[in-house]
């Protein structure tokens, strides 16, 4: 459907956008996942047209499209504030696309209905964009896109503004409606459990570049750098040298998964994977701070200044949290650790 | 007027379900930041390559606001100042020193400072409580009295000169009830001035006031700060500047006042207008005007400069929320003694003097009646006129109707070159330059250019002199100031991802405008057209000049009977000044139909 080669803009002396290589199949929903100046947003822009880039193609349907002015596309993009149209009502912000492309009265009638009933709001044609909430707007703003039924549909954070209990729930919406309408589609986040949630596919970016490209699962289990791990939320990385199933760091000796290559590498150990024992069976560390952070676990998120080394989190039950200040040890599961690219 | 309020604003819905942790200012910033990030700029190539197609564009769309500019006002004024300075092809730049060391000069000069700054003060002092409590009272009858503030701004100064001779002179209103003259001091011209130009700072300021969030103030409230140190360490600071932009507008509105000093000042009191007037048309003393003219071209272009500055300031970040989310109904007894004050100020300052004008013109010398409104309509009853006095509402309708057309099209055309990006570094400095310029003709004297007209068009291929085109033209020049003040700050708050969305859903970019940037536009179009007719209406100190005499408008025929004696006279230019009122009046409360939102800077 999409395939992006070796794609380049550049703003003044910085790289948007450095050599991007993308592929979106045919029904297949892809999230580009990076924090913010990753270059995420450009990508959108250069897919929609709206941004020339300065080198590589952009290949629609097999077709070079490259040159072709936005309009011109047939790509759907929503924007991340939504872009509604003031002056029209929601049924008018609908309808734009399809006006757009000629189609008759009645037909365009029908399908803007059509459209708002299938995201959520029936009835609400006549209503003017001033009084529609942000949950609505966002959803007015998925109908305009969806209604010329473009190749692609493009989502540029489509739930950034929106508060978390929303956010949760459309997230989950939006995903059963891309599969029932075997939409394709490329969105952007920077919000790694939107992404997911919705995504066959995430293809992680850091300073325009593709850092990591894969399955949620895939991503999650194996972040291929330093740089994914740590956007992942990940901070117990380490240098390590590996011989012999085990590795070598500044906090001992660690055990890791079979099959780890041997030499030098970075290491990521998992806060569950950092086991509390009794102060003398283990690394001794000093409690610096605990943070309940609730969920269905009830966990608790310590942060421990070992004897030596970096600072380590450590996640476990609240009722097996001790307290800040005090002193515990530390045992680490070869499970929960993982060998991270260079 | 002046830029009230420059900052581009959108609107800005606060989500029901959604974003109460966020304000809507917050909200706003966010999408700005994200619009400035990198992301969202372009290539320096790309940019350079659009640059190139927009700073031809720019310039194209330039040149028909520069010939008419260039036309129309540069030069009839270089021609009455080289008349005035030249003699048999010698410059005689010695005129200068020997006009400017005349003590009558000076005089004249020094008066037209000190009655300026003096009606500054007042207005500020008088118009400030009332910006206050517009912008932070809700209370019934808002709008209504929104509009009759504003009345006075649009009203000719013809009128309003002759509404306070109905209130203050001799057998006026205080003169009949208490025995109180006041046309023959200085307090009548500036309660005039402060009359006319109440409504710049209730607009200006409290148009900006009516956005700052409140809850600046209560955070510094909520830092130990007292309600006064809140309001001087948070609010103030962020008026100072709008305040004084408002502030340098109205002194240059008093500084160059004519129409308001003709009919009030008698022969004691004169501006540099009303002397540059009384050298040209009744001494025929070129030199003298032709420097007055310099000197009152270099203070305007001073003050002009200094505004800009002093808005370009103002465009600092400030916390804003829509207007409608700041004001409430007044609570406590200080709020309400605060709302009454400024209703009885209002009241007494603005509505009186009007409704003194409305009952002269119908107080006749047998009681009343419409007697001086039928003397209007017969052509012997003056000999001021070779033709019956009412022709002269439809000659300046259709002066206005026409003036307005040009001011839009040029106004309109020189807004668009303001706001097209691209074009590099010098066709930037360009259109700055090119932006000051167009402000000018406010201020420069109205006079000038009128006798400039004469003086410098009567040679073919541009001999207007007996053409009736020479008054919309002359009028036209005060309209299109007007027209790019109202069009500049909605034509750049059109977001261009609107236009990008536009064209993501199959728009053309020719499609995209006129279904994203024309709708949102032609309000202020509308209101722009509006403004640019009151004030063509009310032009005085050109079109007393080039107004043929068997084709008067409504000012320059109250000027003609106020001049002269006569109860009938002084009866029918209340009459006429009336109709004018009412004329403008109406456009005025049309105008506040269209506009609910503020988004104009007047």
């Amino acid at each position: 459907m999409l395939r992006l080669d070796g794609v380049n803009v550049t703003f003044g002396d910085r790289r948007a956008l450095d050599g991007v290589d993308l592929e979106v199949a045919d029904h297949e929903t892809v999230c580009v996942l990076g924090p913010s100046g990753s270059g995420k947003s450009t990508l959108l822009r250069v897919v929609a047209g709206l941004q020339n880039p300065d080198a590589g193609r952009i290949w629609l349907s097999g077709q070079d499209r490259t040159e072709l002015p936005p309009h011109r596309r047939e790509v759907g993009l929503m924007f991340q504030d939504h872009q509604l149209f003031p002056q029209r009502d929601a049924g008018g912000n609908v309808a734009f696309g399809l006006r757009m492309r000629r189609s008759g009265r009645q037909e365009t009638r029908e399908r803007v209905a059509e459209l708002l009933d299938l995201v959520g709001l029936p009835g609400a044609q006549r209503r003017t964009v001033a009084t529609l909430s942000g949950g609505e707007q966002q959803r007015v703003a998925l109908a305009r896109a969806l209604a010329p039924q473009p190749r692609l549909l493009m989502l540029d954070e489509p739930l950034g503004q929106l508060d978390r209990g929303l956010r949760e729930r459309l997230v989950v919406e939006l995903r059963a409606l891309f599969r029932r309408l075997r939409t394709t589609v490329l969105a952007v986040t920077h919000d790694q459990g939107e992404a997911f949630v919705l995504a066959d596919r995430v293809v992680v970016m850091n300073e325009g570049r593709i850092a990591q490209a894969g399955t949620p699962l895939q991503v999650w289990q194996h972040p291929a750098s330093e740089f994914v791990a740590r956007f992942l939320g990940f901070d117990n990385v380490v240098d390590a040298t590996v011989h012999g199933g085990t590795a070598d760091t500044p906090w001992g000796r660690l055990p890791v998964p079979d099959g780890t290559p041997t030499g030098g590498c970075k290491l990521l150990v998992r806060p569950t994977g950092v086991r509390l024992t009794a102060l003398e069976d283990g690394l001794p560390c000093t409690v610096e701070a605990r943070t309940f952070r609730g969920g269905d676990a009830a966990a608790v998120t310590l942060l421990l200044q070992p004897e030596h080394g970096p600072r380590l989190e450590a996640s476990c039950a609240l009722r097996e949290a001790p307290e800040a200040g005090e002193s515990v040890g530390v045992t680490f599961d070869g499970r929960e650790v993982v060998r991270l690219g260079p | 007027m002046g830029q009230g309020v420059d900052l581009a604003r959108r609107e800005v819905t606060p989500g029901k379900d959604s974003r109460e942790g966020q304000t809507a200012g917050q909200q706003h910033r966010e999408q700005r930041e994200h619009r400035d990030s990198p992301e969202h700029r372009e290539s320096p190539e790309h940019r350079a390559r659009r640059g190139n197609a927009g700073g031809a564009l720019r310039l194209a769309l330039m040149a028909v606001p520069v010939a008419f500019f260039g036309l129309f006002f540069a030069y009839p004024v270089a021609a009455i100042v080289g008349r005035g300075l030249r003699t048999a092809g010698q410059w005689h730049p010695g005129r200068l020193g020997q006009v400017l060391a005349d003590p009558d000069v000076l005089h004249v000069l020094w008066f037209t400072v000190w009655q300026a700054a003096a009606s500054t003060g007042c207005t500020l002092a008088l118009a400030l409580p009332g910006a206050y409590v517009f912008a932070r009272f809700d209370f019934p009858g808002k709008q209504l009295l929104r509009a009759v503030v504003t009345v006075p701004f649009v009203l000719p100064t013809v009128v309003v000169g002759s509404a306070f001779l109905a209130l203050l002179g001799r057998g006026g209103a205080l003169d009949e009830w208490f025995g109180l003259r006041l046309d023959t001091s200085v307090w009548a011209i500036l309660l005039a001035h402060v009359f006319i130009n109440y409504a710049v700072v209730v607009r200006t300021v409290g148009g900006l006031w009516a956005q700052l969030d409140p809850r600046q103030e209560e955070a510094a409230r909520v830092l130990g700060a007292g309600r006064l140190t809140a309001w001087r360490r948070v609010t103030l600071p962020a008026l100072a500047p709008s305040v004084g932009a408002a502030a340098l507008i109205v002194f240059l509105f008093t500084f160059t006042s004519f129409g308001v000093i003709q009919v009030l000042g008698g022969p004691r009191y004169a501006t540099l207008e009303v002397e540059i007037y009384r050298q040209t048309a009744a001494l025929l003393d070129l030199p003298t005007a032709a420097v007055l003219t310099l000197l009152q071209f270099a203070a305007v272009t001073v003050l002009l400069a200094v505004h800009a500055r002093t808005v370009r300031r103002r465009q600092s970040a400030l916390s804003m929320v829509p207007a409608a989310q700041t004001a409430r109904r007044p609570q406590g007894r200080g709020q309400w003694a605060l709302l009454w004050s400024v209703l009885t100020v209002v009241a007494l300052l603005i509505v009186v003097p009007l409704a003194v004008l409305v009952e002269r013109s119908f107080n006749g010398q047998h009681g009343y009646g419409l007697e001086y409104y039928r003397a209007l309509g017969s052509v012997s009853s003056s000999a001021a006129f070779t033709v019956a006095p009412v022709a002269a509402i439809g000659n300046s309708l259709a002066y206005a109707a026409v003036a307005t057309c040009i001011a839009l099209v040029v106004g309109g055309l020189a807004a668009a070159a303001l706001t097209t990006r691209g074009g590099g570094g010098a066709v930037g400095g360009l259109v700055r330059g090119f932006d000051s310029m167009l402000m000018l003709p406010l201020g420069t004297s109205a006079v000038t250019v009128g006798f400039g007209f004469l003086i410098a068009l009567d040679e073919p291929p541009l001999d207007l002199r007996s053409s009736w085109m020479l008054v919309p033209l002359a009028q036209s020049l005060v309209g299109v100031p007007f027209v790019i003040r109202t069009m500049l700050p909605v034509l750049r708050a059109v977001d261009v991802r609107l236009r990008e969305a536009a064209a993501v859903l199959g728009a053309s970019p020719l499609r995209a405008w006129r279904e994203v940037d024309l709708p949102l536009v032609r309000r202020a179009l509308l209101v722009a057209a509006g403004f640019a007719f009151a004030v063509s209406l009310g032009e005085f100190g050109a079109t007393v000049f080039i107004a043929r005499p068997d084709a008067p408008t409504l000012p320059v025929a109250v000027a003609r009977f106020l001049g002269r004696a006569g109860e009938v006279n002084y009866g029918q230019a209340m009459a006429m000044s009336t109709i004018l009122m009412l004329v403008c009046a109406a456009t005025l409360l049309a105008l506040e139909r269209i506009r609910t939102d503020r988004s104009g800077e007047f």
